[in-house]
């Protein structure tokens, strides 16, 4: 962990939305490659970069759509740049497919998807929680993913840096999944001092070009990258390849990379994950949220509490991996566990494996396009503690 | 980079492949067929690249899916095997990122006109600092030989079994009309010029088009029972007309029609990192920060 450049640090008290804020982050974090194209809610993200890139030493560019934007991020990563593009839901399924490249060359990158009511174009200026399964699955074959979910502008600041610092340590794309309400919430922003931010640098090879495999991973199992122009002469594909980057197709190469880009993450779990927990001990009920949800489920929990019930709150800070020892070893103690999201059941599928029927699991759905009445948790809350 | 071609020898003392230097030996054989006109551009490139003064450290390639897209995988630079159709925006991120390097994007007609046809023109709208190399040989090959977008009227493909009826694009007057500075067309029988073409285009900043016939033996020639890929070249040398002061909506290639291959847009306008800096500097005076090579601390 190193300070970052002081340039892209905008030390003071803010008011800010979650969109700006995610903004800031990217420029505190180091990123200097935006490349996106304009889509609500997320495009306030690409203005303030256009806006400050300028004057950090970074680069801006409006691509022609949503595939050449994540495209030109993994290229802009590999020329030693941090990089990132933001998006929303239309446009966060035309970046599947390279999304998956980024994850088979192991690009560093950040995508940001600030959710909206869906399928298709759906409800452009209005809420959504309904792209946390496609974050998971969404690019065709198997593979491990980081993704974030912040639930307060000051938090679109602190993530996004974790974003860049989570990509850069464990070498692939991370998703920072906002939603609308998050993105244009505005709130207090406070942002330190760059002596007071750690980032992640490249992890790059110390080994000269003759003795550097590009894909011979560190015992964490992350390979360390190569700068370009330097004599290392590497070759890397979105085919399976061994550990010289080279393309072979059979099955135990197939083995042991795929099995590699997955177990990275998950060997790794715990130093990825982190969750945010509130009166969870002795609980009968846990409300499991995340984003906007966790702040509207608020009022619910305390009401419920008033009422002498015990409940406790779990929110997913870091919604995939998914943190399921934790999910598991609750339910053995619990009675309830209530899962409020604007989907119909994404997130609650994964509560619901982990309790494996140690406990009910309750969804509170809502298709988007507003948040919960926080009356509807509360309800609830009441029935699943029956 | 001290080592030159000559000096690198098999471990008996002979010399290696005239262009081991820019090829990775250690993937030889390629998969690409005999006779297939891939290979001559990919000999062309290396060609060009050392006529050029050019160390394999000054360049990356960049390349698609499909026949011409296995390039990357060739060429001992640092090269990069994206997916398909994406080759170009990938490399604009390059391009962006790393300024004090030239970047090659070598792919086929497909991959570059059809599934990445929009990205081919922003990215000549923009006069990005890119050399794409297209090698048009007509067909989907590697896939088993589908219709292409340049697929000749009345040629025979896998799902154009009676013939297309469909207009194919002409290549340089489309990469032409979208802003391109340099353009030209070769064949693969024309090697000393398409490797003169490649190093100037290589000396040359903004976005520059090169396109290059090539016979696929193998799919094209032998479902439209035009012979081998020497058939083809035959054809080349009876029907490639150089004419670098065509005009660009002549340059249609008809089945078996004649070819005009020369050069036929050289212009210098500020390419994209060039316009980008000089716009920032007059608009934001000392407030402009520039960007360094490979990003910040």
């Amino acid at each position: 962990m190193v300070n970052p450049d002081p340039i892209g640090v905008l030390t003071g008290v803010h008011y800010l939305d979650g969109d700006h804020a995610a903004a800031e982050g990217a420029c505190a974090a180091g990123c200097r490659f935006f490349a996106g194209y304009p889509i609500t809610p997320s495009t306030e993200i690409a203005e303030r970069c256009a806006h400050r890139f300028p004057m950090i030493g970074g680069l801006f560019i409006q691509m022609e759509d949503e595939l050449a934007s994540i495209a030109a991020v993994l290229g802009g990563s590999w020329g030693g740049v941090k990089s990132m593009t933001v998006t929303s839901g239309p446009g966060f399924s035309l970046m599947m497919e390279n999304i998956g490249l980024g994850i088979m060359m192991e690009v560093p990158c950040v995508i940001i998807d600030v959710q909206r009511g869906g399928p298709s174009t759906g409800l452009p200026t209005l809420p959504g929680q309904a792209d946390m399964m496609q974050a998971k699955w969404g690019s065709h074959g198997d593979y491990e993913i980081i993704a974030l979910a912040p639930n307060s502008p000051q938090e679109c600041f602190d993530l996004t840096i974790k974003a860049f610092n989570l990509s850069e340590q464990w070498r692939l794309p991370v998703l920072l999944m906002m939603d609308e309400c998050v993105g244009h919430m505005t709130e207090k922003v406070v942002i330190p001092k760059a002596d007071k931010i750690d980032v992640v640098q490249r992890r790059y090879t110390d080994k000269s070009p003759d003795q550097y495999f590009p894909y011979e991973p560190e015992s964490d199992l992350v390979p360390l990258m190569a700068p370009i122009g330097k004599g290392y002469r590497f070759h890397t594909t979105g085919l399976t390849h061994d550990k010289r980057g080279y393309p072979v197709m059979n099955a135990d190469t197939q083995e042991e990379l795929v099995h590699r880009l997955i177990n990275k993450i998950v060997k790794n779990v715990d130093k990825i994950i982190e969750i945010e927990e509130d009166g969870v001990e002795g609980a009968d009920v846990v409300v499991v949220s995340y984003g906007i949800s966790s702040r509207v489920a608020i009022p619910a929990v305390e009401q419920a509490r008033s009422k002498g019930l015990k409940v406790g709150e779990l929110r997913l800070i870091t919604v995939w991996p998914f943190p399921q020892e934790r999910i598991r070893e609750l339910a053995g103690r619990i009675r309830a566990y209530v899962v409020p999201e604007l989907n119909y059941g994404q997130i609650v599928l994964e509560v619901e494996r982990c309790a494996a029927g140690k406990c009910k699991t309750r969804l509170v759905p809502h298709g988007g396009g507003w948040v919960h009445d926080p009356e509807v948790i509360y309800q609830a809350i009441i029935e699943a503690a029956k | 980079m001290t080592v030159t071609q000559s000096e690198i020898k098999h471990a008996n003392g002979t010399p290696e492949h005239p262009k081991s230097l820019l090829l990775r030996m250690d993937r030889m054989p390629h998969i690409w067929c005999s006779r297939c006109g891939i290979g001559i551009a990919v000999g062309c490139f290396a060609a060009a690249l050392e006529k050029a003064g050019l160390s394999p450290d000054d360049i990356t390639v960049t390349s698609g899916i499909g026949c011409t897209g296995r390039t990357a995988g060739y060429v001992k630079v640092d090269s990069f095997h994206t997916t398909h159709g994406r080759a170009i925006p990938f490399a604009v991120g390059l391009v962006m990122a790393r300024p004090d390097l030239k970047h090659v994007v070598f792919s086929g007609d497909g991959d570059l006109i059809s599934i990445g046809g929009n990205h081919f023109i922003h990215a000549a709208r923009r006069n990005q600092d890119l050399l794409v190399i297209c090698v048009n040989n007509f067909i989907y090959a590697m896939t088993g030989g589908q219709l292409a977008p340049t697929t000749p009227t009345t040629a025979r493909a896998t799902t154009a079994p009676y013939g297309s009826f469909e207009r194919p694009f002409n290549l340089p007057a489309l990469a032409a009309g979208a802003g391109a500075d340099y353009v030209a067309r070769w064949t693969a029988l024309h090697v000393r010029r398409l490797t003169d073409s490649i190093e100037e285009a290589l000396h040359r900043e903004g976005f520059r088009f090169i396109e290059i016939i090539a016979p696929c033996s193998t799919i094209y020639a032998r479902r439209n029972k035009l012979g081998t890929g020497l058939d083809l070249m035959k054809y080349y040398y009876e029907n490639a007309v150089i004419d670098h002061d065509a005009n660009l909506n002549d340059l249609d290639i008809g089945f078996q029609s004649k070819i005009i291959v020369g050069k036929f847009v050289d212009e210098k306008r500020p390419s994209f990192s060039a316009a980008m800096d000089s716009h920032m500097r007059k608009v934001l005076g000392n407030k402009y920060v520039p960007p360094k090579p490979g990003g910040a601390s």
